[in-house]
């Protein structure tokens, strides 16, 4: 038996009934860490994982490196916070520990999360297990990567628009994005604060669901952590599929889409008529604005964020002569040599749309428009019950190929940018493998606060759908 | 032409971040393509549209302004790039007379 290719659940029930030490569960991961190290799937990894507890034990989780952990390094994948070691234990980590998981490492991302690819790293790019020249995805490509190969058995990631699914859906295995406010991000290095959540990345919709019970929860030090609670979602029993009403939103289905997606995700959806859910098409008019309204809020927030990266309190420090003598030079190069070129950019786009004279056009416009993308969705939700869309249009592509073209990569995430903004929740599942053997994925939403449904859906799609390989 | 290098230059001084003249000419040429796609956002009509600004419609929450426990002075000043004694050391920002 090869426990690498089990699920949590699996490995949760074998060790229950004591066949198996929860340390070798733990050893295996961590030896499968070193053996498939050319994927630089991560960017450190914690050889005491071994020592666990084995009376209070939960499989070990892969955590993106821009989640904190005690005394570890949390480094965002940026020169500027490559020797930060974190003072504490974000609200996720607080929880898993008291359940009995130990981290195996952290994982390998873009630069503070702002990438569709992983190859903004400081650390070089991850591989795609699937296909060695090709992208994992991005921004969480590090953790789906590592999911996928069997090197954990589960993951952290986090999703401001789309960093969850779309590496999930390229490396074929499972993404959450909660509802936002769900997850706390205390902890969470902030990238865009009214879109950031933390999430799931597993290779079962179950291990999916057994991820949210122990991290969801209202955590009192984040202010826009939701006090509504949500049920239990591990027991959710899969969803009678008979009368389940599904939207296909006609936008998302549009030229352009890769034809072996698109012809795969029809397939999941004939599949799912055929086991008695009702399909009708939907219309979301305002999502075709919605990479325009994200490019304008993500970078103004991250441009805010990002200020706190100075050179005085933490981080990396330029050593240059004028800067030890000169508070603002010390600012401006410390910043210029710390941060990266998307990072740059971003914080660019971000600076110019807040600045004077352009404030009204660009971002307050973007915020009304963000009101009518959530309005789209309250609407549909009034007629379905999920709604269904490719989560890519295009299966993973070529590394490099993108790199030089940042609107292009920015256009990966047309399918998933449109959930972050109105803060509904969203899956990424398997739904098959191109004829070069890439993996797509189909992308269930749901409305606020409706996990459970989504989750029972995707337990039954699951169902139908049969087995999803792992890349090895 | 969205974006100029001027724009580019004032920008980065804005964000305090120094570029390199082949940045300049780089983020110039990427920025204002960027710029002229979300330019698209003209055509939507929002008359009468409140702007969003969080995602679930709650309230803003405050915290009981009570003493709770906090890092030690070490712990955080460990951290830092530069320090003396109990201070985060930084270039003299008063000038000697």
């Amino acid at each position: 038996m090869d426990l690498a290719l089990l699920s949590v659940n699996e490995l949760i029930e074998l060790y229950r009934r004591k066949e198996i030490k929860g340390s070798e569960i733990n050893r295996t991961f961590l030896e499968r860490i070193y053996k498939y190290k050319d994927l630089n799937a991560f960017v450190s990894v914690f050889d005491e994982v071994e020592n666990c507890n084995e009376e209070n034990y939960l499989p070990p989780v892969a955590v993106k490196d821009n989640i904190c952990i005690a005394n570890k390094n949390v480094t965002c994948c940026s020169k500027i916070l490559k020797d930060f070691i974190s003072p504490y234990d974000a609200f996720v980590i607080e929880r898993l520990r008291n359940k009995g998981a130990l981290f195996l490492g952290k994982t390998n991302m873009d630069e503070f999360a702002m990438g569709s690819s992983t190859e903004n790293s400081v650390f070089g790019p991850t591989l795609n297990p699937w296909d060695k020249t090709k992208v994992p995805g991005g921004s969480s490509g590090g953790s789906a990567a590592s999911v996928a190969a069997g090197l954990a058995p589960w993951a952290l990631g986090s999703d401001t628009g789309g960093s969850i699914r779309q590496p999930a859906s390229f490396c074929g295995v499972v993404g959450l994005k909660p509802t936002y406010g769900v997850v706390s991000r205390r902890g969470l290095v902030a990238f865009a604060s009214s879109l950031d959540q933390i999430g799931p990345i597993t290779r079962t919709v179950k291990d999916a669901a057994i991820m949210m019970d122990i991290i969801a929860g209202h955590d009192a030090f984040d202010s826009t952590s939701s006090t509504k609670t949500l049920p239990q979602l591990s027991t959710v029993p899969e969803h009678e599929l008979k009368g389940l009403k599904i939207g296909l939103p006609e936008e998302y289905f549009i030229e352009g889409i890769d034809a072996e997606v698109k012809t795969l995700v029809m397939k999941t959806v004939k599949l799912l008529e055929d086991a008695g859910c009702i399909i009708e098409k939907i219309s979301l008019p305002n999502s075709r604005f919605a990479v325009d309204v994200y490019y304008i809020i993500a970078p103004a927030e991250a441009s805010s964020n990002l200020s706190r990266f100075d050179g005085i309190r933490y981080g990396y420090r330029s050593s240059k002569q004028e800067a030890k003598k000169d508070l603002k030079l010390l600012y401006t190069y410390s910043r210029s040599e710390g941060f990266g070129p998307e990072v740059k950019r971003r914080i660019l786009i971000g600076t110019y749309v807040l600045s004077k004279g352009y404030y009204d056009a660009y971002y307050l416009k973007a915020q009304k428009v963000r009101s009518l993308i959530r309005k789209d969705f309250d609407d549909a939700f009034k007629k379905v019950d999920i709604i269904l869309t490719p989560v890519s249009p295009t299966p993973a592509f070529g590394i490099g190929e993108r790199v030089e073209d940042p609107l292009k990569m920015y256009l990966s995430d047309i399918f998933t940018i449109s959930v972050n903004l109105a803060g509904v929740p969203a899956i990424s599942i398997p739904c098959g493998l191109t004829s070069k053997k890439l993996p797509v994925g189909v992308q269930f939403i749901g409305k606020h606060f409706s996990e459970p449904l989504i989750i029972s859906t995707g337990l039954a799609y699951e169902k139908l759908r049969g087995k999803f390989p792992l890349a090895v | 032409m969205a974006i100029t290098r001027e724009d580019v230059i004032y920008t980065a001084r804005l964000a305090r971040i120094a570029l390199s003249e082949e940045e300049i000419e780089k983020f110039t040429v990427q920025l204002d393509r960027i710029i002229e796609f979300i330019d698209k956002l003209k055509e939507a009509d929002v008359k009468g549209v409140e702007p969003m600004t969080e995602a679930l419609g709650e309230k803003n929450r405050v915290r009981k302004d009570i003493q709770l426990k906090s890092f030690d002075r070490e712990t955080i000043l460990r951290t830092a790039p530069d320090r003396d004694d109990n201070f985060f050391k930084v270039p003299p920002v008063i000038e000697d007379k």
